[in-house]
């Protein structure tokens, strides 16, 4: 029992609520004045129907209190009803328009009924339903429900005892024969019988407003399904899969009405919702099903359903009502956890059962569906196996973890080349502005919005500013024209998806350049080609920025020469910067082949899409910027390596998700549900969902910048700069580490800060241990007093609070506001 | 602190009679309260009574005045306290030699240190060091000279910077959300840089209160305001703009008085400071201060050993042995060393650095700078070892391999 009650969480506190307003429709509660008055509309109707009329006087009862004590039409209903078929469908229609008083929700559904009435008759069946067995199947299941509901109304809270075997009940079912490991999925046994719903009785009985209603939401996804989809086979199973998530509403539904013993009103009330709501809420529901052990019941038990069988044909009503009462049988199983690993064990990459089964059902509209977890869009319309299987994990207190073998998935997926690179430069070298022009003509950003940067920029004065706006969005950034934060933006070649990370110049905030291109790639280093820029950016954080990717580890670096416009396109001043910038970068390590030189113009957009306009700039034949982009080799990544993430931000990403911190996953995999320790707290949290590049995914592999929601930690544990990191072994805590650094600047014990991607604390460097051989690493002087620049010394560096730091980690010393060292931990 | 009493023999013995009046002049005690001295202060002790008849006991608690020999010394900076714990050296109704107390000192309490001259290797009294430490602490001009808030984006340290020490009274530590790229996430961060402010004045503010306490509004000190980028301004006009509408009237007062310095620093960090108290606009307000003083030296210092030319050294060992030839003498030499080294609980340790000091102030003629540890330059020294020296000519190679114990010894110590 405790099973049901689990489930029963899962459900909003809104359906309650729903459930609560159906209660008003309560038969049983009814007030002496209505008993008064039903007691002689059901004279009347007698009278007027005469006696030999068979109709009971419950039905009378019913009909009466479905069209508010008015025997005229009661009479006509329970006339019709006991004719024919015709006459249930031309009920439908007058049950639908007829109005209900008191009851919003009874109101709300006038409106669709003209439509099926004048789409469902006979003749006007869909073609689908013709040529498939399911849905001719659910045809005939609606005539007979209304007797199978009559039943389902009065006796439901008797429990029928009728016991027999499952599998001989389905022995001669084509579904049956599917491997043994698969139909331990099928654990409901007695499902027809115990209700009485079989037998498809067209005559006799009538139609309840549940039964009704029923129908006409079942009719209401067909025509929508028929409207929508074209005469192509996959209309059949975009029907079958609509029904099936029907199905699975009434069925979560239900389960707080099982959990409140089930009465019968209750179940009306479901009926009753309108249609549009009840779609939405499937949606919702679809994604909130609590757990993939109901789902994969549900799934499986579908396929009974759905298939023919010789006790006669139960209407897929039936079956909701049916497929419920399994679920309660279900929960009633004692073993939950058992019930889990059956779920888990299921592959999902093979063809569910469902799959199998209506494969076998129509071979034209049978498509193999591969679940793939990865990509829930396909997912949706793949089959009810997939979506399920997303449903376990979206929205459940607990996330459950689906033990995706992640570099398995990994492999698997032929992707296109993905590649970060961050933008460096001097300050006002044009860094914002020339990756807003490239986002502009790329068309990553929108004529409007841009106009609406460049109105806005020159009202305050700086118009040239437009396009550094579509990266620095911050109202600080705006006001003063200069790039603070990292500006995270992706744009796409047809070769690759590139993700800028905009460094800020001034040189007060390296430390988030330091951040920005611990993240990337590869680098692209702006150069103010115009006169004495160039000259004192080459001092300034041209040098600094150029020498700190280098340490950093990025190797690649393309220098783009902007403000080329500035200079009249010199072709002398172009070479006169390559040359210099190549003696220096190649003295500051990189190796000259992966130095490229690229003249342009941010302001006026030449040669970084297209080729320079500008008539003065025919001699350049070289590549454009993005061509240029586009020669990035992906980089590799540890991806088997335990987890580790450097949090860049820390933010509340929406309602749902109240925490969310984001990164570059720089080594190992992650997946939803799994457990991450976040140093230096050493708190744990549980991954409740995580987005690869704004899309919602289930895992991430290193070099992937994700979103991750977390769930599980309180917010103050959690730190920019701090470590996201795998439970099974996690990061260390350090107060001390030992890294050989490379000198920028003199270094004696002197405080300092260290700083790792987003991560900088301050620490000092407590003792020289030796001097080192730049290139065989020997020692050449041991306890140096002070250390030149350029050296390299092997230090020992205390830290004012311990950090999570491990070897071999990159790190970047800086003192006084400049970069005295950059090492490797040791 | 003021003098009560002075009576201090040629040979080094004597007692003076102190009353400290402020929290910075416990860091003073600290530092002239050495172990084997003899402590007499008022005390609440609790004493029981044994009744001899019946056995039965009865405690109460009796202030009394206790004079202790002191084992050890801890001192609080951030709560400004002093305990100082030792054996009882003089009987009297309540209390035996011999027995334990450990005295806590309060302000505006007289104590009375006692210094003895004991044989070789016993304490030397008062000696130079400590004479020049109790003309520090009483001489009058002092209290906080500056209240600083260094401060990037989620992080704010505010100190209290004194004559003599730098004390950290508060960190804070938001997270404030970075920007983040698509329509009004900006203000995301807006709202979390709002946030920090509010609780970096708030906290401010109470700090503030705190000091202003016992004083008249008159005091005049500035507040210091650093941080990189613009992080720093943006505070000021947040104080401002919360000044005008809804601010205490403290607060009003120090923006009308323009309290508030707004300083470049290059982090956030604590020993960013260092900066702070080197940039123009503080040294135009607080030169010759003791602290801006020893700023600049220290940043001296680490000029001439950047030049390499065997002028400047550091190190225990290195400084002792330029001293011994004589390097640290007449026409430019002098020696920082940190107020930590003398506060070694062990006593040859202490003479060590004496001696050396006397050497090089009456023997060799340089110049003597003891540091305070507890502040950003002291600190820098600290790392140095804890002293240093620059030299009249340069010495080139020393060379102490195995040499290794003295600085983490004296690192250690320091708080």
């Amino acid at each position: 029992m405790s099973n049901r009650r689990v489930k029963s969480l899962a459900i909003d506190e809104d359906d309650y609520d729903d459930f609560e307003d159906y209660d008003d429709d309560d038969d049983e509660d009814l007030s002496p004045e209505d008993k008064e008055q039903l007691r002689q509309g059901t004279i009347k109707v007698r009278e007027a129907l005469g006696s030999a009329f068979p109709s009971t006087d419950k039905e009378i009862h019913e009909s009466l209190w479905h069209y508010y004590y008015d025997v005229g039409k009661t009479v006509t209903y329970l006339k019709s009803t006991a004719s024919n078929t015709e006459a249930f469908i031309h009920l439908l229609t007058q049950s639908g328009q007829h109005k209900s008083p008191g009851t919003p929700a009874k109101t709300k559904k006038e409106e669709p009924t003209s439509k099926l009435s004048t789409s469902y008759c006979p003749t006007a069946l869909p073609r689908t339903y013709q040529t498939d067995r399911g849905g001719h199947d659910g045809l005939q299941a609606t005539i007979s429900h209304k007797n199978a509901d009559g039943d389902q109304e009065f006796t439901s809270s008797t429990i029928p005892s009728i016991q027999f075997s499952a599998a001989e009940f389905f022995k001669d079912c084509p579904w049956l024969r599917i491997p043994e490991n698969r139909k331990a999925e099928i654990l409901i046994e007695p499902l027809y019988p115990r209700l009485g719903l079989l037998g498809g009785a067209s005559t006799g009985g009538k139609m309840s407003k549940l039964a009704a209603l029923a129908a006409k939401r079942r009719q209401k996804e067909g025509e929508r399904s028929e409207s929508t989809a074209t005469s192509s086979a996959e209309s059949q199973d975009g029907y079958t899969a609509r029904l099936n998530k029907l199905r699975i509403s009434v069925d979560n539904r239900a389960k707080p009405v099982a959990g409140r013993e089930a009465d019968t009103p209750r179940k009306t009330g479901v009926g009753v919702r309108p249609d549009s709501e009840v779609t939405e809420q499937l949606n919702e529901q679809h994604r909130s099903e609590p757990s993939s052990d109901v789902g994969t019941v549900v799934s499986s038990d579908l396929s009974i359903s759905v298939e023919p069988c010789i006790r006669g044909r139960p209407s897929p009503f039936a079956s909701i009502m049916t497929s419920h009462d399994a679920d309660i049988r279900l929960s009633a199983s004692p073993d939950l956890l058992a019930l889990g690993e059956i779920a888990k064990s299921f592959d999902f990459t093979e063809p569910s059962p469902d799959d199998v089964v209506r494969g076998a059902q129509n071979p034209k509209a049978a498509t193999p569906a591969k679940a793939k977890a990865k990509e829930p869009a396909k997912a949706k319309s793949t089959g009810l196996a997939q979506g399920v299987q997303q449903l376990s994990v979206q929205e459940t207190p607990k996330v459950k973890s689906k033990n995706i073998d992640v570099l398995a998935e990994y492999k698997k997926v032929k992707r296109k080349k993905a590649a970060n690179f961050v933008v460096i430069g001097h300050v006002d070298a044009g860094k914002s502005t020339l990756m807003g022009r490239l986002l502009f003509d790329l068309k990553a950003v929108d004529e409007r919005t841009m106009d609406k940067y460049r109105k806005e920029a020159e009202r305050i004065g700086k118009g040239s500013f437009a396009f550094a706006w579509v990266l620095d969005q911050g109202t600080e950034e705006r006001e003063r024209g200069v790039t603070i934060d990292i500006a995270t933006n992706k744009f796409e070649t047809d070769k690759t998806n590139f993700t800028i990370l905009d460094a800020p110049g001034h040189r007060d905030f390296v430390p988030n350049m330091i951040a920005g291109a611990s993240q990337a790639d590869f680098a692209v280093l702006v150069i103010d080609a115009s006169t004495g820029n160039f000259e004192s950016g080459l001092k300034g954080q041209t040098k600094e920025h150029a020498l700190l990717v280098r340490s950093i580890g990025v190797q690649r670096i393309i220098v783009a020469v902007n403000k080329m416009d500035a200079v009249d396109w010199s072709q002398g001043r172009f070479e006169e910067i390559s040359q210099q910038m190549s003696a220096f970068l190649t003295s500051a390590g990189f190796q000259s082949k992966n130095v490229t030189f690229v003249p342009c113009s941010g302001l006026e957009g030449g040669n970084i899409l297209e080729k320079p306009s500008n008539p003065k700039a025919s001699w350049y034949a070289g590549p454009t910027l993005v061509e240029e982009l586009d020669q990035s080799e992906p980089s590799t990544y540890a991806l088997d390596k335990p987890l580790r993430m450097t949090i860049n931000d820390v933010f509340r990403g929406s309602m749902q998700n109240p925490l969310s911190v984001s990164g570059r996953i720089e080594a190992g995999n992650v997946q939803v549900g799994e457990h991450v320790v976040v140093m230096p707290s050493g708190e744990r949290a549980q991954i409740r969902s995580l987005e690869v590049d704004d899309e919602p995914q289930d895992w991430a592999v290193a070099g992937q910048n994700v979103v991750i929601n977390l769930t599980d930690i309180d917010p103050i544990h959690l730190k920019t700069g701090d470590v996201l990191c795998s439970g099974v072994s996690p990061i260390l805590n350090v107060r001390e580490f030992k890294a050989k650094v490379l000198a920028f600047d003199h270094i004696t014990p002197m405080n300092i800060e260290v700083h790792k991607g987003r991560l900088h604390v301050p620490g000092r460097i407590g003792q020289l241990i030796g001097l080192l051989d730049k290139s065989t690493g020997t020692i050449l002087k041991k306890k140096p007093k002070i250390v030149q620049p350029g050296s390299v010394v092997r230090v020992v560096v205390q830290l004012d609070q311990p950090v999570p730091l491990e070897a071999p980690s990159r790190v970047i010393l800086r003192a006084n506001g400049e970069t005295v060292a950059a090492g490797l931990l040791e | 602190m003021r003098l009560i009493k002075r009576h201090l023999d040629d040979d080094g013995s004597g007692s003076v009679t102190l009353c400290p009046e402020e929290p910075e002049d416990m860091w003073h005690a600290y530092n002239l309260i050495r172990p084997r001295d003899l402590l007499t202060a008022s005390a609440i002790r609790r004493v029981t009574t044994e009744s001899s008849s019946t056995g039965s006991t009865a405690s109460q608690r009796v202030h009394t005045n206790l004079t202790v020999r002191v084992k050890s010394v801890d001192f609080d900076p951030q709560a400004g306290q002093l305990h100082v714990s030792g054996q009882i050296s003089r009987e009297n109704r309540y209390t035996k030699i011999g027995q334990f107390h450990t005295l806590d000192l309060e302000l505006q309490r007289n104590f009375t240190l006692e210094k003895q001259v004991e044989g070789s290797d016993g304490g030397e009294g008062w000696d130079s060091v400590a004479r020049a430490q109790l003309e520090e602490a009483i001489d009058p001009a002092r209290g906080t000279e500056a209240v600083a808030v260094v401060m990037q984006e989620g992080l704010a340290n505010i100190c209290f910077i004194t004559q003599h020490m730098t004390v950290l009274r508060q960190r804070i530590d938001v997270s404030v959300p970075r920007k983040r790229t698509g329509a009004g996430r900006s203000t995301d961060h807006d709202k979390g840089l709002e946030k920090f402010f509010a609780t970096v004045l708030d906290t401010l503010m109470r700090q503030l209160e705190g000091l202003m306490e016992g004083k008249d509004s008159s005091t005049n000190f500035p507040i210091l305001l650093a941080s990189p980028g613009f992080t720093a301004s943006g505070f000021l006009k947040y104080i401002n703009d919360t000044a005008a509408s809804k601010g205490s009237k403290l607060l009003q007062d120090m923006a009308k008085r323009k309290a508030f310095v707004v300083v470049h620093s290059s982090s956030g960090h604590l020993h960013s400071l260092n900066e702070v108290l080197n940039s123009p606009e503080v040294l135009a307000r607080l030169k010759d201060t003791k602290y801006a003083r020893e700023t600049a030296l220290m940043d001296g210092f680490f000029a001439m050993l950047r030049k390499d030319d065997g002028r400047a050294w550091y190190g225990p060992k290195e400084v002792e042995t330029a001293v011994e030839k004589g390097a640290v003498g007449r026409g430019g030499g002098v020696l920082l060393i940190s107020h930590s080294l003398f506060r070694s609980q062990d006593i040859a340790t202490r003479r060590r650095w004496v001696r050396l000091v006397d050497r090089v102030r009456e023997v060799e003629g340089g110049e003597v700078r003891v540091l305070s540890s507890d502040h950003e330059s002291g600190k820098r020294l600290e790392g140095l070892g804890g002293i240093a020296a620059i030299l009249t000519f340069p010495i080139e190679e020393m060379d102490f391999d195995g040499e290794e114990s003295d600085h983490p010894d004296n690192g250690s110590e320091a708080s």
